[in-house]
């Protein structure tokens, strides 16, 4: 198993920078997703790193040794495509004893090898199977197995269950998670999809526009966003965002905020706020409260129930919508009045420039980190 | 109602539909059948559709006409121009597809408008050319000329084939530690072989069929089967049995080569602009 | 700040070779490909630009030296020419007229489903493989001759006079003919592109309430509107400069009836040995047809952006 690690990594394709300095440096064992929203150069980074994308500037270490201009299959890496990327003509076994063939080695080893990954995918009844006789999911399987069986130091995954109904997506990041958990190899995932980032990933790196905006655990990103980008795009349903004005900073560490219409105070470590600043509140989804007693109103406008629980589409007195998440035996209808209390420790505040302020209360799971 | 009016309408499209198909295809079926007339009954008036079937024509154009000659010619001048042209159009298209350049699309535009250069415009230097090298009725000379011509679409053709295979699947090659020459032979050749060969299909239908050269470059000695049938121009074309079976013998195997590949030949003849 | 720029060049080389190499590996491939039509497209032609200002006849030795443009304007005012340049165009758009008019129309009925339809495709689509030296002999012999021909006979038979049609009408029968060659190519392209068009768009149109006509002229057309110029431009390759047929039926007469550009060209080389007035006319046909390919061409560039 390897290390991985990118130096201040730079792409530039006709004269346009897509990837603007990136530096990371990736654990032996470490399962990392990059995630970002189309376009950002998730997988131009993937590729970079494979070698099928030349680096314009900066440097990319496998085990401490420079990789630049290694060919992609000397990097000791495996990708799995995001089309998968079989070869049509061969059959599952040749298809996963293309690289072994290629790289010189005995029959009898490249038998047994191709056996163990068969039995580990359960893909066995498939051996002599064309690509185009399997379903998806076998596909997916055989994508993952041709990279297993090369035995390789470093996994990437560039959008992999992308292709596959919702179900076995599910399955699927169950099966690639418990994968990892068994061979223990450096794994790098690309994806779109922030709940495959969150359920899978020990550290997400979140990209946007060819710049890195936060690197950290799931929960870390989940409960301390550096800044807007990361908090809109984790979490699902997101978090609601308001614009309000900075009302007044109260001494022992906390700010009021208000719009036209509510006011909260929010516990901070930030300091010297100017009143009358703009600011974003953010909160998330399940850290407001239906209660009678509460400072917030609004109208139900939309009721969603999703069974385990159920999202309530609020809005506002001054227009605007926000998403408040209940149980979902909460028996409330559209055109509902409600009251609501935002929970103060959970609120986020960020500049008129998108960056979060510091905070002064934490998530337990997150303390110490 | 409604019901007889659909039944109308499908058994009007049915006749007329067979109608205008048998209709296109009349003169080359009457071709057939009078290869198998004698001479005789080629010219009765009025034409006989039932007659004692004869392949005295087909003799006499073997025997007599040295068919073989000029089949062989068109043969080895077509499989030849087509050979080469895939030799040398090969590795351009994989290039375009798989390596392509910012002056990648200039060079393949470029490509297509020397195919729009009529041939006529420069009959008299190349006239004059082969005459000066020897090359005036030689096979050398009509493969030289017949791979210039189908070069840009052998190459259009390719592109379009090759652009077809998924990149991923020549990246994962590479990942899996192919180099450029493996990747060529081992995943990129089984994936676009079907393409290559109606390239090659393509090819020799052209080649098979192209008249103006062949009728001004050659006359005896390299004369392809086009020249030999021009030959029946003279008045001994009234002998219209012979004529027909040999126009037969000349035009059977590139028009099954045709039926077979007509779908391919879409893709080529339209450098991939109609689906 | 110098120590900087050392080394941001000294890590910008790698992958800036690697490019080079890539784009080397390319021009290598290439190559062979773009000298070869390099050599056949600008040698021949800056010859025949040579021959058509130069006094050459093949027959006769004493005709030689400059001729400036004595060629082209002897060429332009010979009344042949005009001919040959109209028979070349009626040629040309006659028989773009018919297979892609005709085209069209054959192209729906054949998507049609009908008993056989397989079949009666191929039947269709047949005589674009026949040699044009057949389809012209085929034609003028077996079909067209005014004794023993089937149409005569046809006529004969309803009590009509049979008409030599290739010397009573020789351009008409030579669009015929050369028409008969090329409606088949239309149809298997534009049936292609029929196949294509998405079924929901004209049953989105049948719910909006547009009849069989309406469907044909808002959806069918449009969406035929690629492949209908992708014919038209292969077609006019080949059709401005269509030979045989005319070699083999007509000789381009009677007189110049059915001259043609390409053939007036080859009678003036091959015939009268006159290069310079051939060569003169081959340049004109390279004009013609460059006016043509820059319009045709345009809309290939715009079908490869997609």
């Amino acid at each position: 198993m390897a290390t991985v690690e990118l130096r201040n990594l730079r792409k530039t394709y006709l004269h346009e920078e897509i990837i603007k300095g990136v530096s990371l440096v990736i654990a032996e064992r470490e399962f990392i997703v990059f995630v970002g929203p189309s376009g950002c150069g998730k997988s131009t980074l993937l590729r970079m790193i494979a070698g099928l994308e030349d680096i314009s500037a900066g440097d990319l270490l496998i085990d401490g040794q420079r990789v630049n201009d290694t060919e992609p299959a000397r990097r000791g890496l495996a990708m799995v495509f995001q089309s998968y990327a079989l070869y049509p003509h061969m059959n599952v076994y040749r298809n996963m004893e293309f690289s072994l063939r290629l790289a010189g080695m005995p029959e009898a080893e490249r038998r047994q090898r191709i056996g163990d990954v068969a039995r580990i995918l359960q893909l066995d009844p498939y051996l002599d199977h064309k690509p185009g006789q399997l379903s998806g999911g076998q596909r997916q399987r055989v994508a993952i197995g041709r990279a297993i069986v090369r035995n390789p130091r470093v996994f990437l995954f560039d959008e992999p269950l992308s292709n596959l109904d919702a179900a076995l997506r599910g399955q699927m990041r169950v099966e690639l998670a418990s994968l990892h958990r068994r061979l223990g190899a450096t794994t790098i995932y690309v994806t779109h999809d922030q709940v495959e980032a969150m359920t899978m990933a020990d550290r997400i790196v979140v990209l946007n526009k060819g710049v890195v905006e936060q690197i950290g655990t799931p929960l870390e990103l989940y409960h301390r966003p550096r800044n807007l980008f990361v908090a809109r795009f984790m979490g699902s349903p997101p978090m609601n965002l308001l614009p309000v004005t900075i009302n007044a900073q109260i001494p022992e560490g906390s700010v009021q905020v208000r719009t036209e219409t509510l006011s909260v105070s929010i516990p901070t470590q930030q300091t010297g706020l100017e009143a009358g600043a703009p600011a974003t509140l953010g909160i998330r989804p399940e850290h407001i409260r239906i209660d009678p007693q509460g400072a917030v109103q609004g109208v139900i406008e939309i009721s969603e129930r999703l069974g385990a629980v159920t999202l309530l589409h609020v809005r506002l007195p001054d227009g605007q919508m926000i998403v408040v998440q209940t149980g979902g035996d909460n028996a409330d209808r559209a055109d509902t009045p409600i009251r609501m209390t935002f929970e103060e420790e959970h609120c986020h505040l960020f500049d008129a420039d998108g960056m979060a302020l510091a905070r002064s209360t934490d998530h337990p799971l997150l303390a110490g980190a | 109602m409604a019901r007889t009016s659909t039944h109308m309408r499908h058994a009007a499209i049915t006749v007329l539909a067979w109608g205008i198909a048998l209709w296109m295809f009349f003169p080359i079926l009457w071709m057939v059948l009078t290869g198998f007339k004698s001479e005789p009954d080629a010219i009765s008036t009025p034409p006989h559709f039932f007659f004692s079937p004869t392949i005295s024509s087909y003799q006499d154009v073997f025997a007599r006409e040295n068919y073989w000659h000029f089949a062989t010619n068109s043969v080895v001048i077509s499989a030849m121009a087509t050979v080469v042209a895939l030799l040398v159009s090969v590795p351009a298209a994989y290039a375009m597809a798989f390596l392509p350049g910012p002056r990648t699309r200039m060079t393949l535009l470029w490509m297509l408008s020397t195919r729009m250069l009529p041939s006529v415009g420069v009959l008299v230097p190349i006239y004059l050319l082969a005459r000066a090298t020897g090359l005036l009725d030689s096979r050398t000379g009509l493969i030289v000329i017949y791979m210039l011509t189908n070069l840009p679409i052998t190459v259009w053709m390719l592109y379009t084939f090759f652009r077809e295979v998924p990149v991923a699947i020549l990246e994962a090659g590479r990942m899996d530690g192919a180099t450029r020459w493996q990747e060529v032979t081992q995943v990129l050749m089984p994936l676009a072989l079907p393409g290559i060969a109606s390239t090659g299909l393509l090819s020799l239908i052209l080649c098979w069929n192209e008249t103006f050269w062949s009728l001004n470059l050659t006359s005896s000695i390299a004369a392809p089967l086009t020249t030999f049938i021009a030959s029946f121009s003279s008045p001994e074309g009234l002998f219209f049995a012979k004529l027909s079976a040999a126009s037969t013998l000349a035009v059977a195997p590139i028009m099954v080569f045709g039926w077979v590949s007509q779908k391919q030949l879409v893709r080529g003849l339209t450098f991939g602009a109609v689906k | 700040m110098d120590k900087v720029a050392v080394h941001t060049s000294v890590m910008a080389r790698p992958a800036a070779s690697a490019a080079r190499s890539r784009r080397l590996q390319g021009f290598v491939l290439q190559s062979p490909a773009i000298v070869l039509l390099l050599v056949w497209s600008v040698v021949p032609l800056l010859m025949t630009l040579w021959y058509s200002v130069r006094n050459y006849n093949l027959v006769d030795p004493t005709q030689q030296g400059f001729a400036g443009i004595n060629n082209y304007w002897y060429l332009l005012t010979d009344p042949d020419f005009m001919t040959s340049l109209e028979n070349t165009a009626i040629l040309v758009g006659g028989v773009l007229a018919i297979s892609v008019g005709l085209g069209t129309l054959l192209a729906v009925l054949y998507n049609e489903e009908f008993a056989g339809r397989g079949i009666a495709r191929i039947l269709v689509i047949s005589p674009f493989f026949i040699m044009p030296t057949v389809a012209a002999l085929l034609w003028k012999n077996l079909m067209l001759h005014p004794i023993y021909g089937v149409y005569s006979a046809m006529m004969r038979a309803v009590g009509l006079t049979p008409v030599d049609w290739l010397s009573r009408y020789p351009l008409a029968t030579l669009v015929m003919i050369v028409a008969w060659e090329w409606l088949p190519f239309a149809v298997l392209i534009l049936l292609t592109a029929i196949q294509s068009l998405d079924t929901e768009q004209k049953e989105a149109a049948r719910m909006d309430g547009a009849g069989m006509v309406a469907q044909f002229i808002n959806i069918t057309l449009p969406h035929l509107s690629r492949a209908i110029t992708v014919v038209i431009m292969i077609e006019t390759i080949f059709l401005l400069t269509v030979f045989a047929e005319i070699s083999v039926t007509t000789a381009g007469g009677p007189g110049v009836a059915s001259t043609n550009l390409a053939f007036l060209i080859y009678s003036r080389a091959l015939l009268q040995f006159d290069v310079g007035g051939a060569s003169a006319g081959g340049v004109v046909a390279i004009v013609v047809a460059n006016v043509v390919a820059a319009f045709l061409l345009r809309a290939v560039a715009r079908n490869l952006e997609t």
